[in-house]
């Protein structure tokens, strides 16, 4: 087509140079800064070219910036695969196909590298205002395209045009999000650079690394409850557990052996819900203890943890039933147990002292070790803080001793070091304790400041029963939340502090919005999908059914559109209108308008017919003569015609 | 080869899509069902960028990739709704068309009427394969499109088959249809570039010349009056008298001088189509020097005058001249 060879103008290169800066813009934080700053001198180029209406560069010189600016990000992520280099390259083109404007299909093939780039953007985030600010970015690069076609139009006109076609394709975008099948990816190979750290517990506990999540206000998960919220008490999300101890620093075990399937009988009362995940980086699915079920492709470690076949890279829903009461591990082995009794040899005298002669006051009975072991603590009066006096090698005889001052770290430490000495099998568990609901929703919002440690015992008979020793000396930890046990003027994330109730209130309601949004927009998977057109009706909903369903559904809107779109007003004239009713008053008389008759001549008949009326008559042709044929009509012509033919009675 | 193919495919659609009864009457109204929707190259490209688009958004499981495929896949059904609006129910009736002599280029003029209550823009009106005239029609208006076609051989000239299309507004789809609309245009003989001077017969001016003198010998000066020759203007006279009317040099003879142009005077050794060339570079030299004239060809005897419709009356003979006729 010759179109497409047609020079691009000066208006459509300005229009070119808004889309790629709209598409371009967003990406800034996530190129690296040469590249920004590349691209952004391009786009001044551009900008000067159009302006000043220089000439494009020579071809060969725009072959190679190609080839420097693919080299370069080569250099820079060693690949040119994936998702960053791959957005690098998307900018380098980009900024240098606007250098290269020369006919009509650079535009569009522009337009198309922006559309690339906004799907780049989603990569990095999908939040609201992520969708807001690729909203714009589309407005305009389809304003762009519509300039690119016909550039007569005013810029204002130019983006209520694309406006108007977008909010036309609105309706088919949510019939296609709700109804198109969807495929649960990837459908290749991830490459490695979609994994970003996030911030959470880890594999391994120190003195103050519990601590420093208490900074954090970053959602770790949300909950849904399907009966009674529970109690706060009761809300021990279970994480890693750590058995393995080297005189500061707790771990996971190494080699896990793991159930495909919930290896211990459960019983009690059940707690269901659902749970949303945040991506953590990790294998690890968070459950209220205990779980009674394992969410699709996980297992459970052999100390009881759910853990994902796939690290956890997007945002996961499952449904979960927990059994509070269950007592699990009654028949663990020697072996295993023999793990969560070992201690490294020396180190804090003083505990080991305590446990020995625990154990030389009640032998092998678990229980009462653990209960003298608690009323220990609770009679040390140890105190809960974030902010915790740095210790020694031999940190648990400091804490409980000397300084008496820790985070919970500290006290599920101090807690399995003091019952190991004692004989008694122990190890910490890693996990969120608490949530707070949010009153908009309902839902349970589990933030990083909710991460605990508490402490497993193995009891003969009993198997392994959870002692929280935090909860021994600030219960109000357990029973409300970290802000009430601290003590007053510590530090506490913006979040978790309780005083400021409006912010509280308003914080509330965007955490619902983006909650809502993480669950219908974003967390819209396969499987929601089934749900919800079970949900609506669409019996066992497959591919087949939807895609039936979907055409039927476009085929309506399109209709709709069709008629609305080649909707054909036919405006009769005003003049014409009333000499319409004009001439059915004189049908009735038997005097036809025939309608090649000119109104001169017509009211010349029909004033022969009816003479009583013929000055009217003659008037209102006269009037219609004018309406018509004058050169310059005058303006309240239509109005006296109208008046004279209302008033006409023959 | 490929080419051809195209060709020969086009040829077969447009075989189909022509109504058989061409030409067709006026008003011929653009229909929904003659109007054709096809994506352009531009709308292919973009349709392999949802593709690709949706495939990433399906791997990295990102749902607002799949909303922004999904915006843009209904952009594209939207966008043809609107090329398609822009095209239909278009009224287009044949306008006037001025001869022309063969070998120059006939100007068709197309009549497209927009009834509805919004413009249409960028319409693209073309002949055949030929270039393009671009045209907008405002809300309840019409435009004529001249669409310039070289005249070949004289006699009537049939409009071809006429393309009209659009791909506003994005570009990604073109809707076009054909019409073959009753519309035609008089192509005259090419006047012969070079021809003897004209045949003055001695029976031709004896019997005419009232004055009896010479055909060139001046007889005087009037004012100059529009329908006058501007070769007889005195110019000189003009100049010299600043401010001065026009005036008109008047030729005993030469405008009464009258001038038969005959077929049969010509030699035996002529063509058909060389005799017309010289008989109708013979009638516009006549009409320039401002002499009447006469023609006769086999089946037709045009009295001695002239004047802008005695020329047009013989251009035409000349122009549907047809050997059989005689």
């Amino acid at each position: 087509m010759a179109r497409a060879n047609r020079p691009v103008s000066r208006r459509q290169a300005w229009w070119l140079l808004a889309g790629a800066l709209a598409a371009f813009l967003p990406l800034t934080q996530q190129i690296p800064p040469w590249l920004a700053f590349a691209a952004g001198a391009a786009f001044a180029w551009r900008a000067a070219l159009t302006w000043r209406q220089w000439h494009l560069p020579p071809k060969w010189l725009l072959v190679l910036l190609v080839i420097a600016g693919t080299v370069a990000v080569f250099l820079q992520y060693r690949s040119i695969i994936g998702r960053t280099p791959g957005i690098a390259l998307l900018v380098v083109f980009l900024a240098l196909k606007l250098l290269e404007l020369r006919a009509a299909r650079d535009a569009i093939v522009t337009a198309l590298l922006c559309y690339f780039l906004v799907l780049g953007q989603f990569l990095f985030t999908q939040t609201i205002p992520t969708a807001l600010l690729s909203c714009v970015t589309v407005l305009i690069t389809t304003a762009t395209m519509l300039a690119a076609s016909d550039d007569r139009p005013e810029p204002l006109l130019q983006l209520r045009r694309a406006a108007l076609m977008l909010a036309q394709a609105m309706p088919f975008m949510l019939l296609l999000f709700v109804l198109f099948p969807r495929v649960q990816g990837p459908l290749w190979g991830l490459p490695q650079d979609r994994h970003t750290a996030t911030s959470g517990i880890s594999e391994t506990m120190s003195p103050g690394s519990i601590a420093q999540l208490s900074q954090s206000d970053a959602i770790a998960f949300r909950v849904e409850f399907k009966g009674e919220l529970p109690p706060q008490s009761r809300l021990y999300w279970r994480g890693p557990v750590m058995p393995a101890f080297d005189g500061r620093t707790w771990s996971i075990r190494q080699t896990l052996g793991a159930y495909p399937e919930i290896p211990y009988p459960v019983s009690g009362p059940s707690i269901d819900y659902d749970l949303t995940l945040e991506p953590n980086g990790k294998f690890w699915l968070f459950a209220l203890e205990m779980p009674g079920n394992l969410p699709p492709d996980s297992a459970l470690t052999s100390d009881y943890q759910p853990i994902s076949r796939q690290i956890v890279r997007n945002r996961m829903r499952y449904t979960q039933r927990a059994y509070p009461e269950t007592n699990a591990g009654i028949n663990d082995t020697r072996a295993a147990l023999n793990e969560a009794l070992a201690l490294p040899s020396g180190g804090n005298p003083r505990t080991r002292a305590l446990g020995a002669e625990w154990r030389n006051r009640h032998g092998d009975d678990g229980t009462a070790i653990l209960a003298t072991a608690q009323e220990f603590f609770s009679r040390q009066l140890l105190i809960y803080t974030l902010n915790p006096p740095l210790l020694g090698p031999d940190l648990v005889d400091e804490f409980l001793f000397d300084t008496k001052r820790g985070f919970c770290e500290h006290f599920a430490a101090a807690f399995v070091y003091a019952l190991r000495s004692a004989g008694v099998p122990a190890r910490v568990v890693a996990g969120y304790q608490g949530g707070e609901v949010n009153p908009v929703d309902g839902y349970l919002v589990v933030r990083q400041y909710d991460a605990h440690a508490w402490t497993e015992a193995w009891i003969a008979g009993r198997g392994w029963v959870r002692v929280d020793p935090t909860a021994i000396s600030a219960p109000s930890r357990i029973n409300t939340n970290l802000a009430a046990a601290v003590p007053a003027g510590e530090d506490l994330p913006f979040l978790a502090r309780t005083d400021l109730t409006w912010i509280r209130e308003l914080r509330y309601r965007l955490d619902a919005v983006t909650n809502g949004w993480n669950q219908w927009v974003l967390g819209y998977n396969p499987q929601k999908q089934r749900d919800l057109l079970a949900g609506l009706g669409l019996g066992e909903p497959d591919w087949r059914s939807m895609t039936a369903a979907l055409a039927v559904l476009c085929g309506v809107v399109l209709l709709g559109l069709t008629a609305w779109v080649l909707r054909n007003r036919r405006r009769v004239d005003p003049a014409f209108a009333a000499w319409r009713r004009f001439a059915a008053r004189l049908a009735s008389r038997n005097v036809v308008w025939r309608d090649w008759e000119g109104p001169l001549a017509f009211a010349d008949r029909a004033a022969r017919s009816i003479p009583a009326h013929a000055d009217t008559i003659r008037e209102i042709a006269d009037l219609y003569a004018r309406l018509r044929y004058a050169p310059a009509p005058c303006a309240d012509d239509l109005e006296r015609l109208r008046r004279r033919i209302a008033g006409f009675h023959p | 080869m490929l080419a051809t193919l195209r060709h020969r495919l086009h040829e077969a659609f447009v075989r189909w899509a022509v109504p058989v009864r061409a030409p067709e009457p006026a008003p011929i109204i653009l229909t929904q069902r003659r109007v054709y929707v096809l994506p352009t190259a531009a709308g292919l490209s973009y349709g392999t960028a949802l593709i690709v688009i949706l495939l990433g958004a399906m791997n990295y499981n990102l749902s607002l990739g799949h909303a922004l495929v999904f915006l843009l896949a209904g952009l594209g059904v939207v966008t043809i709704l609107h090329t398609f609006r822009n095209m239909a129910l278009i009224a287009l009736s044949p306008g006037r068309c001025d001869p022309v002599f063969a070998g120059g280029t006939a100007q068709f003029a197309l009549v497209l009427e927009n009834r509805r209550s919004d413009a249409r823009t960028s319409l693209r009106v073309f002949i055949g394969d030929g270039e393009p005239v671009e045209i907008d029609i405002g809300a309840q208006s019409s435009v004529i499109a001249l669409l310039p076609i070289a005249a070949v051989r004289r006699g009537w000239m049939r409009v071809p088959r006429i393309t009209i299309e659009t791909t506003w507004p994005l570009g990604l789809v073109r809707a076009w249809s054909y019409v073959v609309p009753d519309l035609s245009c008089l192509v005259y003989p090419a006047p012969a570039a070079k021809a003897p001077s004209l045949p003055w017969t001695s029976d031709s001016s004896r019997g005419t010349s009232r004055e009896g003198r010479g055909a060139d010998d001046f007889a005087g000066m009037r004012d100059h009056q529009p329908a006058d020759s501007p070769r007889h203007v005195a110019w000189k006279t003009v100049a010299r008298q600043q401010d001065g009317p026009l005036l008109t040099k008047l030729f005993s003879g030469a405008a009464a001088a009258q001038v038969w142009l005959e077929w049969s005077a010509l030699p035996e050794a002529m063509g058909t189509e060389q005799r017309l060339s010289r008989l109708a570079r013979w009638m516009l030299d006549a009409e320039a020097a401002g002499h009447a004239w006469g023609l006769r060809i086999p089946g037709l005897r045009l009295a001695p005058d002239h004047g802008a419709t005695h020329l047009g009356n013989g251009l035409r003979a000349l122009a549907l001249y047809q050997d059989g006729a005689r």
